[in-house]
């Protein structure tokens, strides 16, 4: 009954093609911006902005990287968390170089460097197909992360081999550094999440989307309409890593202040791809929702038991935290392999019919 | 110049300087092949049988290492627990095929390929929880393995062959060699065959896909077991052998995915190509290389031969 | 002799596309041998034969999928030993398969806009901003789609997923696809196949229609012998690779040695 489309008549192609055509769809994305841009900084602790909503765009970014390649253009790709580090590393080398150029300039250009370098490592799948090529992403990771440790160019020689992120700021208020504020830091990652999340909207719902989807459904069928298959596969491996890269350097820069190379190693990238699965591959909302259960299921496992009155050990955590995203993968396949978005968009088709069963 | 000199002429002769060194290389290069290729076979089994890539192979390796160890530690003695062990992989098997691969029975291969991943992070998990953290001992004495080194005199210098990895070489051509007969000449093998082709046309024929994937994994589960013997009396048993196992990957791309011999070939190429380049070339670009050089073997071979060296090339039928 | 440009429009009548002595192996199988004949502009052609006659190897020789081992294929007034898929699209060749190739994970609108992707131009930086100029080319090609949906009567499973429509619907979603690229020659493999008789009608019908309308010119395989005969103008016979007949539908019906293919009597 709340969701009824019927009375929302549309009389042009372009209203027809709308990315949201039906009003309530609308409605909840502007109640959505709302509160994640006003109630949550408003009245949201500390512990919420800077532990769960930073981390979990900037995780939900990587993971939209990923699903355009892997979900849309059916690439899959285990370098994730390489790219990612392209990106921070970039973003630091150019701050280093140039401090007084605005952070966030180099925060968009490092996610150009990891879109060469994705494109490099992509060069392959003009031959390799499907599960072949995963395995050169793999050499794409190894590799990158063999050097964020032993070249000590990366960490401008800091002994420790990690970095560490200088202060800097946006009209006079410091976003980045030990004197940024949480409040602060949050709107520059909503600002940027929100604005890369349209432009991807938009990309994947024009010809660009398209066609990465006739790439993935059947590729023979899509070069004989005339897509040419390496340009549009690097074009999946560009952007995808443009935003991977964008994603890596906002962690180190607006979340954790600072990185050791082992951040960014193969972890990370079944990290994110856990998420892109479970969320749902090829689907943009899917990755937020991969992105919140994957990375808010262990602060749960962690903070709720005890105040059951269960305690447990912080290693146990970490153990039964894999036991359980190891087990959902699995119930998630089996139960809807489209993942969470999926389950949301039935939950929708309900709702147009509710109260009636169908 | 210097740096073309370094790359292209001093390795070798370095390699012609001291061949007793060479030697020593070469035969860690092919126990570590022959390892790696352990580890490809229990991929090539399940792989073979069910068109399935299981992820979790690696991490099989390791549960069955540990299980075996943890029992030991327990006052079980060695054969009981090695015994008990082979139990415990059949009960995965049993497991695996009800939980996992019945409810997916019809999916598109990617699919199951992803849902080996959770059944990966779930053992990971769960070996973890059980077994602790810690790097254990391979009990290989208790088992019978033997220890220590021959030592051949050559070229002007010693080269030492431990027994553990004479044994691991034999133990590890016996499994291959029983591994191919099985699938060439017996019924069961047969079956296994018929089911990787097609899943509807094996039913249709009257196997039963329920009791091949057991006997399947099963398989895979002692090959992992043996693996984890192997390389746990080489090292020690920890979950870093997890990320060892993603080695194979090289390997199979190497030898193909559903060659027996290959995994073996593949192996060999892998382990001594690695063991070279990280001596000799490793000391030029900084320590660590065999992190990444296999995956960049593996791709410049797939660059040249999509279908990896012994994988059937695939005619797309439109 | 002045060299021809692939743009140059062909006169009805002439031929659009010929093949000569094409020969295709696949490892030791010898799929077509010595194969050659030519489809005019604007008409009706059909090539029928024997199961693995090597008819649907032909298409995918003309569409570029094959390179065969020798022969030459000449579109256009382009001489080439071998076509290449995009080429061929790019070229203004269109294509249905016997298993609808169809893109599962979208739907049938979609499915039939991609069909316009070579004729969409604006570029990455205007997909990105999408309002604006992407847009009114995305509503400019709607329109071009929305006439081929109403040719084919569809419009009501415009926005369901390919995967779940029944097998004659798909069979017309991909017709459409093709359509949608306004392609000189159309080649259908096999596209009566499955239907009852109530759909090959339709599927006839548009067919002629496309043929008559757009003036595409078509090549198509069957093996419905009655469609065959009133569809087609000119009919080509293939068995065990091999040509056996090329004529009008009336001549090569009376052709012994094609009787004799389809009968399984040795030759």
């Amino acid at each position: 009954m709340l969701y009824r489309e019927t009375g929302q008549f549309k009389t042009s192609y372009s209203a027809d093609m709308a990315v949201m055509p039906i009003l309530q769809d609308r409605v909840g994305i502007a109640v959505i911006l709302f509160i994640a841009a006003v109630i949550i900084p408003y009245f949201g602790s500390g512990f919420l902005i800077q532990a769960v909503m930073i981390p979990f765009l900037i995780f939900s970014l990587a993971a939209i990287g990923l699903n355009l390649l892997t979900g849309y253009t059916g690439l899959l790709s285990l370098g994730t968390g390489a790219f990612m580090g392209v990106g921070a590393y970039a973003c630091y080398k150019l701050t280093t170089w140039f401090p007084g150029v605005n952070i966030l300039i180099w925060v968009i250009a490092s996610g150009f460097f990891s879109a060469a370098v994705g494109v490099l490592f992509g060069i392959p799948s003009l031959r390799i197909k499907g599960f072949y090529l995963a395995v050169a992403t793999l050499a794409a990771q190894f590799f990158l992360s063999w050097c964020f440790i032993r070249l000590p160019w990366f960490y401008n020689y800091n002994a420790s081999g990690a970095i560490e992120v200088p202060t800097r700021t946006l009209a006079g208020i410091p976003i980045t550094g030990a004197t940024a504020t949480d409040t602060t830091r949050y709107y520059v990652v909503l600002a940027i999440v929100v604005a890369m999340t349209w432009l991807a909207s938009n990309l994947v719902h024009g010809r660009i989307g398209r066609m990465w989807m006739a790439v993935r459904d059947m590729d023979l069928a899509a070069e004989l309409i005339g897509i040419r298959l390496l340009p549009t596969k690097l074009l999946a491996f560009a952007v995808s890593s443009f935003y991977c890269g964008v994603a890596g350097a906002l962690l180190v820069f607006l979340w954790y202040g600072g990185a050791e190379p082992s951040v960014f190693d193969v972890n990370l990238s079944f990290f994110i791809l856990f998420m892109v699965i479970i969320g749902g591959l090829g689907s943009l909302t899917g990755s937020f929702f991969g992105a919140a259960l994957i990375f808010i299921l262990p602060i749960v496992l962690r903070y709720i038991p005890p105040k059951f009155g269960m305690p447990i050990q912080a290693s146990m955590v970490e153990h039964i935290q894999f036991m359980v995203i190891g087990a959902l993968i699995i119930v998630f396949l089996i139960v809807e392999p489209n993942g969470l978005a999926r389950l949301w968009q039935i939950g929708k088709q309900k709702l147009r019919v509710w109260p009636f069963p169908y | 110049m210097d740096t073309l000199y370094k790359i292209f002429i001093d390795p070798f002769m370095q390699m012609g300087a001291a061949p007793d060194l060479l030697v020593q290389t070469l035969w860690e290069g092919l126990v570590a092949g022959v390892l790696y290729a352990l580890i490809a076979l229990g991929f090539v089994l399940i792989f073979k049988a069910s068109g399935i890539f299981n992820f979790a192979q690696g991490i099989m390796v390791v549960f069955a290492a540990l299980t075996l160890v943890g029992l030991y530690e327990h006052g079980v003695p060695a054969y009981v627990a090695l015994g008990l062990t082979i139990a415990v992989m059949f009960g995965l098997a049993v497991a695996v095929e009800r939980l996992m691969l019945r409810p997916l029975v019809n999916q598109p291969d990617i699919i199951l390929f992803m849902a080996t991943f959770g059944l990966t992070y779930f053992l990971i998990g769960f070996g973890e929880l059980v077994f602790g953290g810690e790097p254990k001992i391979m009990i290989a004495e208790q088992l019978g393995l033997p220890r220590g080194a021959i030592d051949i005199k050559m070229a002007g210098g010693f080269v030492a062959l431990q027994k553990i990895d004479i044994a691991a070489a034999i133990i590890a051509s016996i499994m291959v060699t029983a591994l191919a007969l099985f699938f060439q000449k017996t019924r069961i093998g047969r079956a296994l065959r018929a089911v990787a082709d097609s899943h509807k046309a094996a039913l249709s024929v009257g196997i039963s896909l329920e009791q091949i994937w057991v006997i399947v994994w099963f398989a895979a589960g002692l090959v992992a077991l043996t693996t984890g013997i192997m390389w746990g009396a080489r090292s020690q048993v920890s979950f870093a052998l997890e990320i060892i196992a993603l080695k194979a990957l090289p390997v199979l791309i190497l030898g193909g995915f559903t060659s027996i011999p290959g995994a073996i070939i593949g192996g060999v190429i892998i382990g001594v190509g690695e063991k070279l380049g990280e001596f000799y070339w490793g000391p030029l670009l900084g320590s660590g290389i065999e992190s990444w050089l296999a995956y960049v073997i593996a791709l410049i071979f797939l660059l040249f031969r999509p279908q990896g060296l012994f994988g059937e090339r695939l005619i797309e039928r439109i | 002799m002045r060299a021809m440009d692939a743009r140059q429009t062909t006169a009805a009548g002439e031929a659009l596309l010929s093949v000569e002595n094409v020969s295709l192996s696949f490892g030791g199988v010898r799929a077509i041998s010595d194969v050659s004949f030519d489809i005019r502009k604007g008409e009706i052609r059909a090539i029928i034969g024997p199961n693995g006659a090597g008819k649907t190897s032909m298409l995918n020789v003309i569409n570029g999928f094959y390179s065969p081992q020798r022969g030459r294929i000449t579109f256009k007034g382009k001489t080439r030993s071998k076509m290449r898929p995009h080429e061929a699209a790019e070229g203004g060749i269109a294509r249905t398969f016997q298993n609808v190739a169809l893109f599962r994970g979208m739907t049938a609108l979609d499915n039939i806009m991609t069909g316009r992707t070579l004729k969409m131009r604006r570029g990455f930086g205007w997909q990105l901003l999408r309002y604006g100029p992407a847009m009114a080319e995305e509503v400019e090609h709607r329109r071009k789609v929305e006439e081929i949906i109403d040719f084919l009567k569809i419009q009501e499973i415009r926005r369901i997923p390919v995967g779940r429509l029944a097998y004659g619907l798909q069979k017309r979603v991909e017709l459409g696809r093709a359509l949608a690229m306004e392609p000189d020659l159309l080649l259908l493999d096999e596209p009566m196949a499955g239907m009852n008789l109530e759909e090959k009608e339709d599927m006839s019908r548009y067919v002629l229609d496309v043929n008559d309308h757009f003036g595409t010119t078509i090549a198509l395989i069957e093996h419905d012998m009655g469609v065959v005969m009133d569809l087609s103008d000119r009919v080509v016979v293939l068995d065990h690779g091999i040509k056996i007949a090329d004529g009008t539908p009336s001549e090569v019906k009376n052709n012994q040695g094609v009787i004799d293919a389809y009968l399984g009597v040795a030759h």
